[in-house]
């Protein structure tokens, strides 16, 4: 059985890990910026620019980690455009997120053009490497899969650890999510809901950034157009799948990606080969919506999303 | 600080806060043509010259208008209700596609043609809403996710049959379908122009859909459950269903973009049939404030940053995404200033 | 009370918004260990002179005072830091969080690593013992009642080592008996050392718990006086301008039953309370009150009976006939008319105009729109008609119906209602937050309406005015509905016992 053999391949699994990054940083970037109670939908734009700035940065002679610094700081520079107009402002989150992928889109490709106006190739830089953890990955099995990732992935699961702790284990997280729950409480405390709800939207956006840079900094070595594919979208599936809790989202993210994982190895077994190659790329759009349909009803929605606060009114 | 709400806002107000945020993205749009070494006035005049500087540029911005008036309609008729429809592209998509099935397919003469692929387009178009706005009304699943998320399923949808059933065996491998019929084509308004009945359609859906708005009670529905849907539904308005006949409504209007596309100007069904007008058009519909008839104004005027820039970036050497940043300041300045033309800001 | 030091003191605070001034030159002082009644209207500038002391406003002129240091204007935090505590009429806490994390929020510097539960929680136990606050930290508050939320809010201030606590309206949501805890609780505080300012326009509460009594009025200061020197109708009467009584309207003749509910059962939504076998009987010509604490069941019963939900188990009659496939058009189309609770969330579109506001309810129908299309000339008359007979001071039927007061609002909704001939009458809290003139005449249509022949469901939080109002009284606790009593059979502790739940043949 085919699927089988996948399944049990070290390779498989190790791709899955590969393919969960870029949407663990970005998942965990928009479930900060809900459980504040802001929906971003910048968030397409914002890891395409985060990407592209990545990529840019390390072209342009910096190294690898100044460039993740380089992404993370663009996507919070969308990221505060998105808060400063959706958080004092208060104009709708819908309209405000689409209208920053447009922008961030738009913005990352205009540099592109005129960054290198003659390139026909995309030109490509040394990514992150793959990083074997010293004992670790000497374990058979789990070691290829798990204990041979490049870097910014060790570093998207410490995010989900970190994030899930700032939630729940310190007064800032608290705040947050009171934030995102009922911002009058907030406020009565004699804290700012907008310098909160602002702090996370920058924090997040940076957060998607990075996880659009980890297309072009591991994943693959060059910038593509259309290389982010709706990954942004996706990513708001899983926040709502993983019902807004860090740990959960991260199992949807690894749940996701294997299925994708799959579905890309399928592609290339002679029953794979008989069907369309668009079916296996419709799948995971077409798991995310399930997801969504699954979830319906079942989750609890931080009680101030996409409310917008204006102080002293009640 | 804080938002106060002002009673009565004088002219200077209604009309000058929307003129300074054009103002201010024709600033941006300077600054970006210097970041590109170009000066920023020739570059602002060829993008003028290029959407509106000749009888060819001014037909040429009409025909881009086209598609985004169908579009911005149809994100117009939705968002009133706040029914995020993101998924314009994907109903376009939905609407060329039966056109060309229709079209190539059914071998009808042209008079029954056009009509019959307008209606399977308006069908097609609706029904690919229908879905995301019954998991909404049923299930309360979010439509703006399953909208955009379906723009991607229909993209892939249409590849595959641009590779497979639909491919057009004189195409040289393109993946493209056949063209439909001369016969079955939309006729150009003025002989020798290039402007086709698609623009003549797209402003009359305008007048209609205005009409419906205003005059009609599911105008007035829809409008009730936009603004307050627990009123609504407590004053005996059946949000639901109202919200299902929004989606109907919307969804068609999208198709008829791509009907339009592939009737009036391209003929065949290929995969860059729309370079984003569904999403365009969220834009197109917000900048008119979700009026019908400031649609074809709005469409009008992103059409021509579109068509400009495109003229322009070949005589400069200023990248032709000039015209997206533009559009999408615009957006996000005019919605800024559309706010603050109702409140005020103070301190304390 | 000996000690006269001064903990907090108003100076000369004056706010304006627009042409409106909410405070008008108020001043006062607050002594340790005194309870300090701020009477007032609603408008009369009590909430916006306490969101000049929290900081959420600057005053325009004005200086605030507490424990003799002066507070930076427009500082949120700063009236906190310096121990006033505040109990807000609508509860701050996040109900998707536990107890103890509500009252955690904001006690730390945001940046410290950690929450430090673990003495959070013995703190939190020991001020519960110690002020007779009674609640679980662990539990997450959307599972608590409303007396419960209020002791979370209590002890917030508490926890943050409030010698000032400020309490806005704190017994518009508890049951009388809930209330008396409640002053226990404050009776304990005071004997610690704290001072309290009790906002109110309940006079018995008043002249039951506080030393000194302040009125305000049109944002000022009228009145300051000890409360042990005067009585409830001089207050009342500084509070109005004048001694208002309540109506005292003669019993109804009471015709056929017009709509009836026999073991009718809803379940509960959310946080909210469902109907537990209810059987009520509305009679033509008869108002019939139905009293409780807001939460027991009675927005469902209001529902039910406007259309919004139908039965799940037990029988709805209207009219002797079982009803089916009920929603809000059947029960507009049987003849129902609604006035609801919440005017600006349910019972009117806030940019709409008065014009389209007018047929919310009747817009379906001839005269106002005929196969799909709207009449816009009829719908015009028909509102300009409403303005007229209803007295609605507006800019015209075309303005937009935010523009309006509340008590204009809730006329054009009452007109709506009546100029529809409705048989049967759902008044929910129709005279909440209305200024006295509206509030008169509210009522007074009602029993007008009442006298034509209709059925009136009154529901209020108020029990004086239920008790005023009523031909009959019903009780709702916990979804359950009490025996009918008729108007002045019951004491108002009797009627707090059963809004406490005590007496229900299924007590717990």
């Amino acid at each position: 059985m085919e699927i089988f053999d996948i399944l049990v391949s070290a390779s498989f699994w190790a791709a899955v890990l590969r393919i969960a990054s870029p949407l663990i940083f970005a998942t965990m970037g928009e479930l900060i910026c809900e459980r504040a109670g802001v929906l971003n939908l910048g968030i397409e734009g914002i890891m395409v620019f985060g990407a592209f700035a990545g990529w840019m940065a390390v072209y342009a002679g910096l190294g690898l980690w100044p460039g993740v610094l380089v992404a993370f700081a663009s996507g919070a520079l969308f990221g505060l455009a998105h808060a400063t107009l959706t958080v004092p402002f208060g104009l709708s989150q819908h309209v405000v997120g689409l209208g920053v992928t447009l922008l961030a889109t738009s913005s990352a490709y205009y540099a592109y053009r005129l960054a290198l106006p003659e390139v026909t190739s995309p030109p490509r830089i040394e990514p992150f490497q793959p990083l074997d953890i010293p004992v670790l990955s000497d374990i058979p099995f789990l070691g290829e899969a798990i204990f041979s990732q490049t870097a910014l992935t060790y570093l998207a699961f410490a995010t989900v650890l970190i994030v899930a702790l700032v939630l729940y284990r310190t007064p800032l997280g608290l705040a947050l999510r009171a934030a995102g729950e009922n911002p009058s409480a907030v406020e009565a405390q004699g804290l700012s809901v907008t310098a909160i709800r602002m702090g996370a939207v920058m924090v997040g956006s940076g957060l998607m950034a990075v996880g659009g840079a980890f297309l072009t900094m591991s994943a693959f070595s060059s910038f593509f157009f259309e290389m982010v594919n709706g990954r942004g979208w996706i990513c708001i599936a899983l926040v709502v799948f993983g019902a807004w809790m860090p740990g959960k989202a991260l199992l949807g993210a690894l749940l996701f990606a294997a299925f994708d994982a799959l579905q890309i190895r399928m592609q290339q077994t002679p029953l794979g080969a008989e069907i369309p190659y668009q079916v296996f790329l419709m799948v995971p759009y077409v798991l995310s919506i399930l997801a969504l349909v699954l979830m319906s009803r079942r989750a609890e929605v931080p009680a101030a999303l996409m409310v917008p606060y204006n102080r002293g009114e009640r | 600080m804080r938002l106060e709400p002002v009673a009565a806002p004088g002219l200077a107000r209604t009309l000058g806060l929307p003129a300074l945020a054009i103002a201010a993205t024709v600033v941006v749009a300077s600054a970006l043509a210097m970041l590109a070494g170009a000066n920023p006035f020739a570059t602002l005049g060829l993008i003028v010259k290029g959407a509106a500087g000749s009888k060819f540029a001014a037909l040429e911005t009409l025909n881009r208008a086209t598609p985004l008036i169908f579009t911005g309609l149809a994100v117009a008729v939705a968002f009133r209700a706040k029914l995020w429809n993101i998924g314009a592209e994907a109903q376009l998509y939905a609407g060329a596609l039966m056109t060309v099935l229709i079209g190539t397919q059914m071998g009808l003469p042209g008079p029954v043609a056009i009509p019959a692929m307008a209606i399977a387009a308006v069908l097609a178009g609706a029904l690919v809403l229908l879905g995301p706005v019954l998991l909404k009304v049923r299930l309360g699943v979010d439509e703006v996710v399953t909208t955009l998320l379906f723009n991607f399923i229909m993209l892939l949808f249409i590849s595959m049959l641009l590779e497979g059933p639909l491919k057009d065996p004189m195409g040289m491998g393109w993946p493209k379908s056949e063209a439909i019929p001369r016969d079955a084509r939309l006729p150009r308004i003025v002989d020798g122009l290039r402007l086709h009945w698609g623009f003549g359609l797209a402003l009359i859906s305008a007048v209609v859909v205005w009409v419906i708005q205003v005059k009609t009670t599911l105008g007035y529905e829809i409008r009730a459950v936009g603004q307050n849907p627990q009123a609504a539904r407590f004053a005996s308005i059946p949000v639901g269903r109202v919200m299902v006949k929004t989606a109907l409504l919307s969804g068609g209007l999208a198709a008829l973009a791509g009907f339009s596309e592939v009737a009036g100007l391209k003929g065949n069904l290929t995969l860059d049939l729309s370079p984003g007008f569904g999403y365009t058009g969220i834009v197109v519909a917000m900048l008119a404030l979700l009026h019908p008839l400031g649609v074809v104004v709005s469409a009008l005027f992103v059409a021509g940053i579109f068509v400009g820039a495109d003229s322009m970036s070949r005589a400069a050497e200023v990248p032709t995404y000039i015209a997206d940043i533009s559009v999408a300041t615009a957006l996000l300045f005019m919605v800024l200033a559309i706010l603050l033309t109702r409140f005020r800001v103070v301190r304390g | 009370m000996g000690a006269r030091e001064v903990v907090l003191r108003l100076e000369g605070i004056t706010k304006r918004f627009g042409k409106l001034t909410a405070n008008d030159d108020v001043g006062f002082a607050l002594h340790r260990g005194e309870v300090l009644a701020l009477l007032g209207e609603n408008g009369a500038g009590k909430t916006t002179l306490m969101n000049i002391l929290f900081g959420h406003y600057t005053a325009d002129a004005g200086t605030v005072e507490v424990f003799g240091q002066a507070l930076p204007p427009g500082a949120p935090g700063a009236a906190l830091a310096a121990g006033v505590g505040m109990v807000h009429q609508h509860f701050t806490l996040a109900g998707n969080m536990t107890v103890l994390e509500n009252i955690l929020l904001g006690t730390r510097p945001l940046l410290a690593p950690g929450l430090g539960r673990a003495a959070a929680r013995a703190r939190v136990e020991q001020l519960s013992r110690d002020f007779g606050l009674a609640v679980h930290p662990d539990a997450k508050v959307k599972t608590l009642s409303v007396g419960e939320r209020q002791r979370v809010e209590i002890l917030k201030a508490l926890y943050r080592d409030a010698r000032i606590l400020i309490l806005d309206e704190p017994t518009a949501v508890l049951t009388p008996q809930e209330s008396d805890a409640l002053f226990e609780t404050l009776k304990k505080a005071v004997a610690q050392g704290l001072s309290i300012i009790f906002i109110s326009h309940k006079l018995h509460e008043v002249t039951a718990v506080s030393d000194r009594v302040i009125v305000l009025r049109h944002g000022r200061v009228v009145g300051e006086v000890a409360t042990d020197q005067t009585d409830r109708h001089r207050i009342a009467e500084m509070m109005v301008g004048a001694e208002v009584a309540l109506p005292h309207p003669a019993l109804g003749t009471p015709g056929a039953a017009l709509m009836e509910l026999r073991d009718v059962s809803t379940p509960p939504e959310g946080n909210r309370t469902g109907l537990r076998r209810v059987t009520l009987s509305l009679k033509a010509g008869q108002i019939t009150g139905l009293a409780g604490v807001s939460g027991n069941g009675q927005g469902a019963l209001a529902d039910l009976v406007s259309g919004l939900i139908a039965p799940d188990s037990g029988e709805l009659r209207v009219a002797g006939q079982t009803v089916a496939g009920w929603s809000p058009r059947a029960a507009l189309a049987a003849g129902v008319g609604r006035i609801p609770e919440d005017r600006h969330a349910t019972g009117s579109i806030a940019d709409f105009t008065l014009t389209e506001n007018a047929v919310l309810e009747g817009y379906a129908r001839p005269p106002f729109s005929r196969a799909g299309w709207m009449d816009w000339t009829r719908a015009r008359a028909h509102a300009e008609g409403i303005i007229e007979k209803y007295d609605v001071r507006c800019p015209g039927p075309e303005a937009r119906i935010r523009l309006l007061s509340g008590g204009n609002m809730q006329k054009l909704i009452l007109g709506r209602a009546l100029e529809a001939g409705p048989k049967i009458i759902l008044a929910n809290q129709p005279v909440r937050g209305l200024d006295i003139g509206a509030l008169t005449y509210v009522q007074e249509c009602l029993i007008a309406a009442r006298d034509a022949g209709a059925a009136v469901l009154l529901i209020s939080e108020d029990l004086d005015e239920i008790r005023a109002l009523s031909d009959v009284i019903h009780v709702m606790s916990e979804g359950r509905l009490s025996p009918e009593f008729p108007r002045g059979s019951k004491t108002p502790a009797e009627l707090g016992q059963w809004m406490a739940g005590q007496g229900f043949s299924d007590a717990a």
